[in-house]
């Protein structure tokens, strides 16, 4: 039997269209738009003007506390503009606009770093080194990963998890990096087991990737502190939570992190970019973007550096089809809708979604019939159709004590709902309120 | 991109299940057992049925449009399904005038004037069925035994359902064995040739149903397996100690609406309990109530009552048996 978490979790169609499609580099865009606030915390502080000349890899906007991020640039060029813009979240956010310099060779020189596994560093000097490289969690939060990896004094830690799920259904970018960096991966997840002081990890893999798990069997079988766990696939698998309570049987606490049980959990993803940032000083400026959709000509998956505008990626498969009504940025059960293709891809950004037509418009809402269907599938024993009830008549005190704020916003219980409800719509402005609420009362 | 894009919340893909296509995947279920009434009763359970279900329709557009003024919901199946059970919980001599009424009943008052459908806190067929049980006791005991009386219409032989005999027998002062050389045998009861409501007669039929409805997952097993088990239990518990003044366990589920009430009645979405935990004692609550009933009251069947009776429960239920919350109890166990 393979591992799973016991509670709740759907099955949609995966529609994995680029999971045979290798990782191809995107051409260097002409102009970036970089976001100060690519992660979750305080926001940057821009350390360069307007017609600065930057390098790659240059910081240009600072760290701005301890839950905060360095921003690299990820080209070399100049400065041509910092104003608020709008960005992936649909709001208008501080970005820095650098124009890309033609002649600068550094831009076009693909470098094949060797592997390297021998880890020099020590503990102390690996965390630093990831947060001065601006390395945050990949899978979708954008943690910065250095405040993971400081932990308090008197806590213990057993085992280092690493989510290589990719349960989000379209997404394969995290799929083809572990098929392609298998062993720098293996490397970036010792580095962090030493960080941790950690002597134990496992990749927790869905079932649907068998490639992936032979080849991390296959390269971990001298490496006894590193296992490889195949997890059945289900939604909403790659939470942490979820995945934590599938691959060791603990439950995290309520409000609680996985350090509480003795775990960190990393993405693959991050993992990788630890690799680069600690064996190649190379600070995280670009990433693994899957660009697909059902009627897309050529869905495949890029490497892109960060900044570069959505619609450059668009035209790489071909531009948008017909009948295109979505642009999502992200997965289908987690993504964020986008108004236009002028958005640059962030740090957080998996996939660029297209749905056409047939599938962008939610059905019609009806009367929710009481089949708590809602109830089955949510992953973290809630009842959505009540906390949307509360959340419409306004009860927000009886919806906290219902638990409202430990909703993962995984959208199983909209997927599943006979009657279109919108369940999540709901519990998201209740936990908006909510929040507000428990702010003010402190 | 002539059309504008849209923008909304997540998730972006839904499921292909609906509401409506729940409703006629419990018609789809019901079909079997139909069919095996029109084998048994001929023409009779066809029009009853039909008159319990257009009757149904018709009065949910009538109330719908001209006194409530709302939407009018007739094509979400869930009238039907209303029409369809108050027939199948009708014996098929019925005159159609009371059809109409209970029909009335059931959609005006069981689901309409609570706020339709989702709002009703009882079955509504079960309310038509009891409400009709009430004012009409006679006519709604009135079997029209199997087979014999495929062809005729009027005046059809009449006899008591299994139970019914059972019941009877036992007020008398007579034993099980004497009264089992009236009753029809299991295997009669099994594939529908005892007399009873349309919709009971056959538990081979109404299992076919109910395998049907928890392959399509729009049943789980928790409600109909409890609810039979227990009734099982209990009779049997009775029947062991004293098999000359109990009927034994088979008798009790496979005769009456032990079957129907278990897979179609109990299980209805909007009158059960929307948790797990909270659907084991609902049906556990249908099953002792019914067996009381049966066992040691003045009617021989109680199931409609038990599953109404426990419909008011419901709320409660809800409100008492929760699912248990992610990490509100900290299992960790480090190494």
């Amino acid at each position: 039997m393979l591992k799973t978490f016991p509670k709740g979790g759907i099955h949609p169609p995966e529609n994995k269209l680029t999971a045979e499609k290798g990782i191809k580099r995107m051409a260097v865009p002409k102009v970036v738009t970089v976001p100060i606030a690519q992660h979750i915390g305080i926001p940057a502080e821009i350390v360069v003007d307007k017609k600065d000349k930057v390098e790659i890899g240059q910081v240009i906007a600072k760290s701005g506390g301890f839950v905060s991020s360095n921003i690299h640039s990820p080209v070399a060029g100049t400065v041509t503009k910092i104003d608020q813009i709008i960005d992936t979240s649909g709001y208008k956010k501080q970005c820095i606009v650098i124009r890309t310099d033609a002649k600068n060779e550094a831009n076009f020189v693909e470098t094949e770093y060797p592997l390297l596994t021998e880890i020099k560093l020590e503990s102390k000097e690996i965390v630093k080194k990831i947060a001065d490289f601006g390395v945050v969690g990949l899978g979708g939060a954008t943690f910065p990963s250095h405040v993971k990896l400081n932990v308090k004094e008197g806590v213990k830690l057993d085992y280092l998890i690493i989510n290589g799920v990719e349960c989000e259904p379209y997404l394969t970018a995290d799929h083809r990096l572990m098929l392609e960096k298998t062993a720098e991966i293996i490397v970036g997840i010792k580095i962090l087991m030493k960080a941790l002081n950690i002597d134990k990890a496992i990749i927790g893999i869905e079932n649907n990737k068998k490639n992936a798990i032979n080849q991390f069997k296959e390269l971990t079988k001298n490496e006894p502190g590193i296992q490889v766990a195949a997890l059945q696939v289900k939604y909403p698998q790659g939470g942490e939570k979820q995945l934590v309570r599938a691959i060791l049987g603990r439950e995290v606490p309520k409000n609680g992190l996985p350090m509480d049980v003795g775990v960190v959990v990393n993405n693959v993803g991050t993992v990788f970019a630890v690799y680069e940032a600690i064996q190649h000083n190379k600070p995280l400026m670009e990433r693994v973007v899957t660009v697909t959709g059902k009627k897309m000509e050529n869905p495949s998956n890029f490497w892109v550096k960060i900044g570069t505008p959505i619609k450059d990626l668009i035209a790489e498969v071909g531009g948008i089809p017909e009948g295109t009504r979505k642009l999502v940025n992200g997965g289908p059960m987690m993504g964020k809708a986008i108004k236009n293709t002028d958005v640059p891809v962030t740090k957080g950004t998996s996939g660029i979604l297209l749905i056409d037509e047939n599938e962008a418009s939610r059905g019609e809402a009806k009367n929710c019939i009481r089949c708590g269907e809602c109830v089955f599938v949510c992953p973290m024993g809630l009842e959505p159709h009540l906390l949307m009830n509360l959340s419409e008549k306004g009860l927000y005190e009886k919806a906290s004590n219902e638990d409202i704020m430990t909703c993962i916003e995984c959208g199983s219980c909209s997927y599943v709902c006979p009657s279109h409800r919108p369940l999540l719509d709901y519990i998201r402005f209740g936990k908006s309120i909510v929040k507000k609420l428990e702010t003010s009362k402190n | 991109m002539s059309q504008p894009i849209i923008v909304s919340a997540s998730p972006h893909v839904h499921s292909d299940r609906t509401s409506k296509k729940l409703m006629y995947d419990v018609v789809i279920a019901l079909i079997p057992a139909f069919l095996v009434s029109l084998y048994v009763f001929g023409i009779g359970a066809f029009i009853v049925t039909a008159a319990a279900v257009i009757s149904c329709i018709v009065f949910e557009y009538l109330i719908q449009k001209f006194l409530l003024k709302s939407e009018v919901t007739i094509g979400d199946g869930s009238a039907l399904i209303t029409g369809m059970l108050l027939a199948f919980n009708l014996p098929s001599g019925i005159p159609i005038w009371m059809i109409i009424v209970g029909s009335l009943f059931a959609i005006g008052v069981g689901k309409l004037s609570f706020g339709g459908l989702g709002f009703n806190i009882f079955n509504p067929a079960l309310v038509g069925r009891v409400f009709l049980l009430i004012s009409f006791p006679v006519q709604m005991t009135t079997w029209p035994t199997a087979i014999e009386n495929q062809t005729v219409l009027a005046d059809a032989v009449t006899g008591a359902t299994p139970l019914g005999l059972i019941k009877e027998g036992l007020m008398f002062g007579e034993t099980m064995t004497n009264i089992s050389a009236n009753l029809p045998s299991n295997l009669e009861m099994f594939l529908g040739l005892s007399g009873g409501s349309i919709g009971e007669m056959s538990a081979l039929a109404l299992l076919i149903g109910g395998i049907y409805l928890l392959a399509r997952k729009v049943i789980t097993w928790h409600i109909p397996i409890t609810m039979l088990v227990t009734m099982a239990v209990m009779t049997g518990i009775f029947w062991l100690i004293n098999p000359e003044s109990y009927a034994s366990p088979l008798i009790h589920i496979l005769s009456g609406g032990a079957l129907l009430g278990a897979f179609y009645m109990a299980t209805d979405l909007v009158t059960s309990p929307m948790t797990k935990k909270g659907m084991v004692i609902f049906a556990i609550g249908i099953a002792v109530i019914t067996v009381v009933i049966r066992l040691f009251g003045a009617y021989p069947e109680g199931v409609s009552f038990a599953i109404l009776i426990m419909n008011a429960f419901v709320p409660l239920i809800n409100t008492y048996f929760k699912p248990r919350r992610f990490g509100s109890k900290i299992k960790a166990k480090i190494v």
